[in-house]
């Protein structure tokens, strides 16, 4: 039987693999990939949380994460296709402006 | 049946999300990435939160991985990206470890049972009717408040990607977009 143990346990499986995407992808993309994996992997714990506690709760804060994903995408989204115009590249290493 | 379409998903969407993480290709990480949040809502519909299950087919599959696929558009999306990795143990203790720290942080009020339902579902309603009646009374105003955000994003990525849309990059001259460019950071 599936507890909610199981559910804890995929979801931070599946945090650290975005947490680890977000410290070893150099390319800005793949960061906002990352991004929206841990975000999924919060909404999974919320969902098995309030599903298994009998509480709305944790489905309202689902539905809000979802929505503030849905904006910083919208507005990510935008901020790369300039960057990309400007500079013709996404990637980290290259993008560095201060030379320290 | 619950146990083994459990760790079916569960094993898909942690594969599928590995090869986003690792991918060198864009193409295949942002497809796999598409896959991985579609078996994620199988996940909601076996723990009975419908809603939230539809909501992560539109919103996350419909919506945001179709404005991601639209955005490829102005990037080169077909070469495979090359990075420089340094050492990536580092990385994968990191993870690890936030990992864990994650799983103590949801684990330990429940294990100490200080979770309290506050809004139990509606005796008799389906899950959709349930989340209503919290969605439009509890949480009216974060609601109302998320809509403004919402909006707020529209008219933020309007304006951000299409600036100069009517201009075709590849045509004109790299000397030519150093020179607009410059003027752009004045």
């Amino acid at each position: 039987m599936i507890g909610l143990g199981h559910y804890l346990v995929l979801s931070a499986i599946l945090f650290s693999i975005g947490l680890v995407g977000v410290i070893r992808r150099k390319n800005l993309l793949m960061l906002f990939f990352s991004t929206e994996i841990m975000l999924n992997a919060a909404n999974v714990a919320f969902a098995a949380i309030s599903s298994y506690h009998n509480d709305l709760a944790g489905q309202m804060f689902a539905f809000f994460i979802v929505a503030v994903a849905a904006s910083e995408v919208a507005v990510g989204l935008g901020l790369l296709i300039l960057l990309y115009k400007k500079r013709g590249t996404l990637d980290l290493d290259k993008l560095t402006l201060l030379k320290g | 049946m619950e146990t083994f379409a459990f760790y079916f998903l569960s094993i898909s969407i942690a594969l599928l999300f590995g090869v986003t993480v690792m991918s060198k290709n864009i193409l295949y990480a942002m497809t796999s990435l598409a896959a991985g949040m579609v078996l994620i809502s199988g996940l909601f519909f076996i723990l009975g939160t419908d809603f939230l299950g539809v909501v992560q087919l539109i919103v996350y599959v419909g919506a945001v991985m179709a404005l991601y696929s639209f955005g490829m558009m102005f990037f080169d999306a077909t070469g495979n990206i090359d990075e420089k990795h340094k050492d990536s143990r580092v990385v994968f203790i990191l993870g690890g470890l936030s990992a864990v720290v994650m799983v103590v942080i949801f684990a330990a009020p429940l294990m100490a049972e200080h979770a309290h339902s506050f809004y139990p579902p509606v005796e008799g309603a389906t899950n959709p009717q349930a989340v209503g009646l919290v969605l439009f009374t509890k949480y009216l105003v974060p609601f109302e408040v998320a809509a403004i955000m919402l909006l707020v994003a529209m008219i933020a990525g309007i304006i951000l990607a299409g600036k100069r849309m009517d201009e075709s990059l590849s045509k004109i001259e790299d000397s030519e977009l150093a020179e607009s460019s410059a003027k752009d950071d004045k």
